[in-house]
C-alpha cells in the first residue's frame, strides 16, 4: 500500500532528520529577521546605498545551501542571504556590512550582499550577472583537475539566463562534466522585466541542450530545494557532471529598495503570499512538535543583539581606502583546501 | 645561456614554471594539441598532458572567469587569448571580477593572461590591437609587455608567480624577429623599468615592440647621446626609472603603438609634466597611432603605426629645441 497514515508531514526528502528540518526553518528565519531588521535601518538612513532582500525566496539559498559539503564551495547571489548564514556568517557581521561598518564581511569595501567569506567557503558576487557562474565553473574545473571529492554551487537569477555568461558556463560545464551545481532563481523578474519579456521556453530545459539534467523545483520549499540539490552533489561526486536546478519562486519585494514594485499584478503576489516558504516549513515542524513560538523567539532575541553589536561598531578609516588594490605579502589567504562551516546535515560526509 | 627567440623564451618561461610548480596549467583556444596559433605552446601537450594544457572552448569569458574560479581555489591558471584583440569578450571578468577581489574580499586571484598584440603584418583592425591601456585604468591588474627574449621569460614567470592578476602583452610582432641570451631555469624579471641604451641629451620612453623602433632611429642618429627606456611594466609605472632619466636628460619622447588618446604613454607624459616640469628642457613629445582602427593594407597601416622615420623626426627636432 502507498498510503501512510502516519502523524508525520510530508518531507520531500528522506535524508533530513527532525533537527534538520527546524534547523531549515531557523535558517529561513534567521535570514528574514535580517532583512526585515536592515530593511528598517536602511529607512533610518544608517545602510547607504540602497538594500536588495530575499523577501519570499528564502528557501532557495537555504534548502540548496543545506545540502552542501564543508569543503564544497559557493558563489552566493544577493537574494541568497541564507547560503551565507548557513555557512557561518553571523547577523552581527551581516549587519556591519550592510551598514558600511568596519566589522562588515568586505570592511566597508563593497555594500549590501556583495559579500563572500572565503574563509567560510563562499566567494561574493559583482553586480554584472551572472558572473559568478563561470567562476563556480572553474572552481568545479580544479576540484576536477586535482580529483577531489567536492563541488562549486552557483545561484543566479531568470534575468542572467539572458547574457552571454550563462551559455558559456553551461557550456564549459557540460563540455568538461564539471562537479557544479546551477541554481536558477526563476523570480518571475528581471527588475522590472516579466519573464515574457526575457525567454521564451522553459529554462531547466536548457540543460538539456548543453548535455546534462535540468530539473524544476519548487523554490518555495525549502526541504525540496535541500532535496534536489542533495541529489545534484551526488550525482557530481560520482562523475555525473553538473545539473541545472530551477527553482521557481517569486521576488515578493521590489528589486531594491527604491522599488515599490508598481509593475506586479497585485494579484500575482497575493497568489505567492500563500506559497511563503517560512509558514510552509512551520506548519511541517509545528506538526512535529516543535516550539516554533520559542524558536522565533530566539532568533529574534539573536537579531536585537546582532543589531546593537553591529551599531557600536566603527566606520571604517577613510586612510585606508586605497589600500590593498594589490596583494604583497604576508598572509597567505586561500579559499583553496581547508573545510568550512556547513549545515552538518544527517548523511552529508565530507 | 642558450640563444632564444623571444617566442621561444614564452614558452621556456611558461614550460619552466609547469615543471616546477602543478598549479600552474594553461588553458585557452587551440593551445593543446595545435599547440596555440602562435605556437608558444607546441609540444605542451605531450609533456603535460590535457588536463594541465586544456583546450577550451571558443569563450574568452569563459575562459577568464573560469581561471579566477580555479585560481581563488588554489590554481595558477595562465590564460591565453588567441589574440590580444579577443579579450574585449573577456573584459567583463578581467576588469570587473579578477581586478576587484582581493580589494573587496581579501580573495588573491592569481591568474596571468597571455595577450599577443600588436600590428605590423597586415593583421587589420581585429588582430593587430594594443590594449593594454584598457587594464591599465582597471584596478587590481598589473600590466607587463616584455620587448626582449629575457624580459619574455622573466616577466612571464615573474607574472605567474604573482599573487595579483597579470595581463602579459606579447608582442606578435617580435616573436621570431627578436633574439636573444636567456638566462636556463627559473628567473624573475623585476618589475620596474629597464635602460636599453644610455644617453644624457634625451630620453625616449617605450615598451613593447616600440623599444626596438626607437633603437633603430636612435642608431641612424649620429652622434646624439639618446637614453632608451623600455618600460616593461605598465601598471604599476616605475615612476623612478622615468623621472630619473628625464632629471638626466631634460627632454621626453614618448611611444607608443597602441592609439594615442589614453594610451600607457599619456600616463607617462603626465607623470613627466606634473613631476619633472622644472628639469624639462622641451616640450613632452608623443608618437603613437592615431585614434583609428588598424587598416589591413600595408601601405595603410604603415601610415598608421609609428615609424623608425617618425621618431627620428621627433627626436631631431627635440635635440634642437
Amino acid at each position: 500500500m502507498a498510503t501512510k497514515t502516519s502523524a508525520a508531514p510530508a518531507t520531500a526528502s528522506e535524508f533530513l532528520t527532525t533537527e534538520d528540518r527546524i534547523a531549515l526553518l531557523r535558517y529561513m528565519l534567521l535570514m528574514r529577521g535580517i532583512e526585515e531588521r536592515a530593511m528598517n535601518l536602511y529607512r533610518q538612513g544608517k545602510v547607504p546605498g540602497s538594500f536588495y532582500d530575499g523577501f519570499g525566496q528564502e528557501a532557495v539559498s537555504v534548502g540548496a545551501a543545506f545540502a552542501a559539503g564543508p569543503a564544497d564551495r559557493l558563489c552566493v547571489l544577493h537574494r541568497d542571504l541564507g547560503a551565507h548564514i548557513v555557512r557561518g556568517v553571523t547577523p552581527a557581521r551581516i549587519f556591519s556590512q550592510y551598514m558600511g561598518r568596519e566589522a562588515g564581511v568586505t570592511g566597508g569595501r563593497d555594500g549590501n550582499v556583495h559579500f563572500g567569506d572565503f574563509r567560510v567557503g563562499c566567494v561574493g558576487m559583482v553586480s554584472m550577472l551572472p558572473d559568478m557562474m563561470l567562476v563556480a565553473t572553474g572552481m568545479a574545473m580544479a576540484f576536477k583537475l586535482r580529483e577531489e571529492q567536492r563541488v562549486a554551487i552557483t545561484w543566479f537569477g531568470d534575468g542572467s539566463t539572458s547574457r552571454g555568461d550563462f551559455h558559456e558556463a553551461m557550456n564549459w560545464a557540460g563540455v568538461q562534466q564539471l562537479p557544479v551545481i546551477f541554481v536558477l532563481e526563476n523570480n518571475q523578474y528581471a527588475y522590472s522585466t516579466p519573464s515574457a519579456l526575457q525567454f521564451a521556453g522553459d529554462l531547466h530545459e536548457r540543460a538539456t541542450a548543453y548535455g546534462f539534467e535540468g530539473i524544476e523545483v519548487d523554490g518555495n520549499d525549502a526541504e525540496a530545494m535541500f532535496e534536489a540539490t542533495r541529489a545534484a552533489r551526488e550525482r557530481a561526486l560520482a562523475g555525473g557532471g553538473p545539473t541545472l536546478i530551477e527553482a521557481v519562486t517569486m521576488r515578493m519585494h521590489g528589486h531594491a529598495a527604491h522599488d515599490d514594485m508598481k509593475y506586479v499584478p497585485k494579484e500575482q503576489v497575493e497568489e505567492w503570499r500563500k506559497k511563503d516558504p517560512i509558514d510552509r516549513q512551520v506548519a511541517r515542524v509545528a506538526e512535529l512538535g516543535t516550539d516554533v513560538h520559542a524558536l522565533r523567539a530566539e532568533v529574534q532575541e539573536l537579531i536585537d543583539a546582532a543589531t546593537e553589536e553591529a551599531l557600536a561598531g566603527p566606520m571604517p578609516d577613510p586612510a585606508t581606502a586605497t589600500d590593498r588594490v594589490y596583494y604583497e605579502a604576508g598572509e597567505d589567504l586561500l579559499l583553496g583546501d581547508g573545510d568550512a562551516p556547513w549545515s552538518g546535515f544527517a548523511g552529508g560526509g565530507a | 645561456m642558450a640563444t632564444m627567440t623571444y617566442l621561444q623564451a614564452i614558452s621556456d618561461g611558461l614550460r619552466t614554471e609547469m615543471r616546477a610548480d602543478e598549479r600552474v596549467f594553461v588553458m585557452g583556444e587551440d593551445i593543446g594539441v595545435f599547440g596555440g596559433a602562435f605556437k608558444v605552446t607546441d609540444g605542451f601537450i605531450a609533456e603535460f598532458g590535457p588536463k594541465r594544457v586544456m583546450d577550451t572552448p571558443l569563450a574568452e569569458s569563459g575562459i577568464v572567469g573560469t581561471a579566477v574560479g580555479a585560481a581563488v581555489v588554489g590554481m595558477r591558471p595562465v590564460c591565453e587569448m588567441q589574440f590580444a584583440d579577443f579579450v574585449s569578450c573577456g573584459f567583463d571578468q578581467l576588469v570587473n571580477v579578477a581586478g576587484k577581489m582581493y580589494y573587496r574580499q581579501g580573495l588573491p586571484v592569481n591568474i596571468t593572461v597571455r595577450l599577443p598584440s600588436g600590428g605590423g603584418f597586415s593583421g587589420g583592425p581585429f588582430h593587430s590591437q594594443n590594449p593594454e591601456a584598457w587594464f591599465m585604468h582597471a584596478p587590481g591588474l598589473k600590466v607587463v609587455a616584455p620587448s626582449t627574449a629575457e624580459d619574455a621569460k622573466g616577466l612571464l614567470i615573474a607574472g605567474i608567480r604573482d599573487r595579483n592578476p597579470v595581463v602579459y602583452m606579447e608582442h606578435k610582432h617580435l616573436y621570431r624577429r627578436v633574439k636573444g641570451e636567456v638566462p636556463d631555469g627559473a628567473y624573475e624579471t623585476p618589475l620596474t623599468a629597464r635602460v636599453a641604451q644610455e644617453g644624457t641629451d634625451l630620453s625616449i620612453f617605450a615598451y613593447g615592440a616600440m623599444v626596438h623602433t626607437a633603437l633603430e632611429a636612435v642608431s641612424e642618429l649620429d652622434g646624439a647621446s639618446v637614453e632608451v627606456i623600455d618600460l616593461r611594466v605598465l601598471k604599476p609605472l616605475d615612476e623612478e626609472a622615468i623621472l630619473a632619466s628625464v632629471r638626466k636628460t631634460s627632454k621626453a619622447l614618448v611611444i607608443d603603438e597602441a592609439n594615442q588618446t589614453c594610451a600607457a604613454g599619456a600616463e607617462v607624459a603626465a607623470l613627466i609634466a606634473e613631476k619633472a616640469f622644472e628639469d624639462l628642457d622641451g616640450p613632452v613629445t608623443r608618437i603613437a597611432t592615431p585614434d583609428c582602427p588598424i587598416p589591413f593594407s600595408p601601405p595603410l597601416e604603415q601610415a598608421v603605426l609609428p615609424s623608425v622615420e617618425r621618431v627620428k623626426e621627433a627626436a631631431r627636432e627635440l635635440l634642437e629645441y
